[in-house]
């Protein structure tokens, strides 16, 4: 498995662990109604949607490198 | 002696042998992590929540800080980024854009182990106290204006101080199981003169009532145990990480001259390291500091 290749697991992951903390972090708002845990969650969903845009962005660069 | 299958794949594997080596080493880490992530599960599942009534051996949450943990999540996260970035740059030759994605790889490296610095500094100066009557506090010591680290019931008797001054946490912060005797805010106001609301509240603590005094270090209980030697080992790995990529990014950069896809195999590898240094990093996250 090439550094692409891991790449990708790795974008993948990190992506999943975002999606994660939003949910975490909208159950904590519902339970405490604070507004700060509706803004991480923002923040991280955010970040989900970032992660993924880049994970196309370096699919594209580096399309000529083998995932071996 | 030439070294063989250090750019050209070997028939057999159908790698070079450098990326080969690389793979059978992380296999090897995945078991050493595996296994403390193991034990991680089957103490917590067998923990009593809280901090009631053993301190050893129950499970505390909230005491680790969430927005310090994400922020060192999203430094390791641009620091995968970068380092891939690098290995990108190399492949298009691009040897000085090369070494400013390196420099910004080892800076996060180093940023992360510097906020990891500060919070095991923060963990040294925190304190569960346990009073004779039943009730339970958490917070920083205030000794002179300063909080110190480490210290126990028997160092505040030694000191012979006759009372301690507590900057006690805000409560239901952390989630105490029924019956834990924690007194309110308002009370812990109350017993500190009055404070705006959100800030810790400051209270003279008698040394003869006190009867469970310890900071969060790894001898306090199961928890912090194995969450200091995880977060260290992890630890371990970034300063190892930073090390060997630093010293082929500007000590041995050499090799890019003589044999330059020699030299982008060796990125790679570190850069495979570094994947699995973070992704581990990835799993920590969640399972130590949100669940």
């Amino acid at each position: 498995m090439s550094l692409k290749a891991f790449h990708l697991v790795f974008v993948t992951a990190s992506v999943l662990l975002m999606l994660g903390l939003t949910a975490w972090c909208f159950g904590n708002y519902r339970r405490s109604d604070a507004s700060m845990d509706l803004v991480w969650g923002a923040v991280a969903l955010a970040s989900a949607g970032a992660l993924l845009v880049y994970g196309r962005y370096f699919l594209r660069k580096l399309k000529h490198i083998s995932y071996l | 002696m030439d070294i063989p299958y250090t750019v050209k794949p070997r028939p057999d594997t159908g790698l070079y042998n450098a990326k080969v080596g690389i793979w059978l080493f992380l296999a090897s880490e995945v078991m050493l992590f595996g296994a403390f992530f193991s034990s991680y599960i089957l103490l917590r599942v067998g923990a009593p929540d809280g901090f009631w009534p053993d301190v050893a051996t129950a499970w505390p949450h909230g005491l680790l800080n969430i927005p310090i943990g994400t922020f060192n999540t999203a430094v390791l996260i641009i620091s995968s980024v970068t380092v891939l970035l690098a290995w990108a740059s190399l492949k298009e030759g691009n040897l000085p854009k090369f070494k400013k994605f390196m420099a910004a790889t080892i800076l996060c490296a180093l940023g992360f182990l510097a906020i990891k610095s500060y919070e095991y500094n923060e963990k040294f100066t925190h304190y569960v106290i346990r009073l004779k009557d039943g009730t339970a506090v958490t917070g920083h010591l205030d000794i002179d204006g300063k909080s110190p680290r480490f210290w126990s019931l028997a160092t505040v008797e030694a000191k012979k101080l006759e009372s301690i001054k507590v900057h006690v946490d805000v409560p239901n912060q952390f989630r105490y199981p029924v019956g834990f005797k924690h007194e309110s805010h308002a009370e812990a106001e109350a017993k500190a003169g009055g404070h705006g609301a959100g800030e810790h509240a400051a209270r003279e603590i008698k040394t003869a009532d006190i009867a469970l005094l310890q900071a969060f270090i790894p001898k306090t209980g199961t928890f912090f145990a194995i969450y200091f030697t995880m977060t260290f080992l992890h630890g371990l790995h970034v300063l190892g990480g930073a090390i060997v990529m630093a010293y082929i990014a500007f000590v041995g950069d050499g090799m890019w001259k003589t044999d330059p896809e020699r030299y982008t195999n060796r990125i790679e590898v570190a850069g495979l390291f570094w994947h699995f240094v973070d992704l581990v990093w990835i799993f920590l996250f969640p399972v130590v500091y949100l669940l």
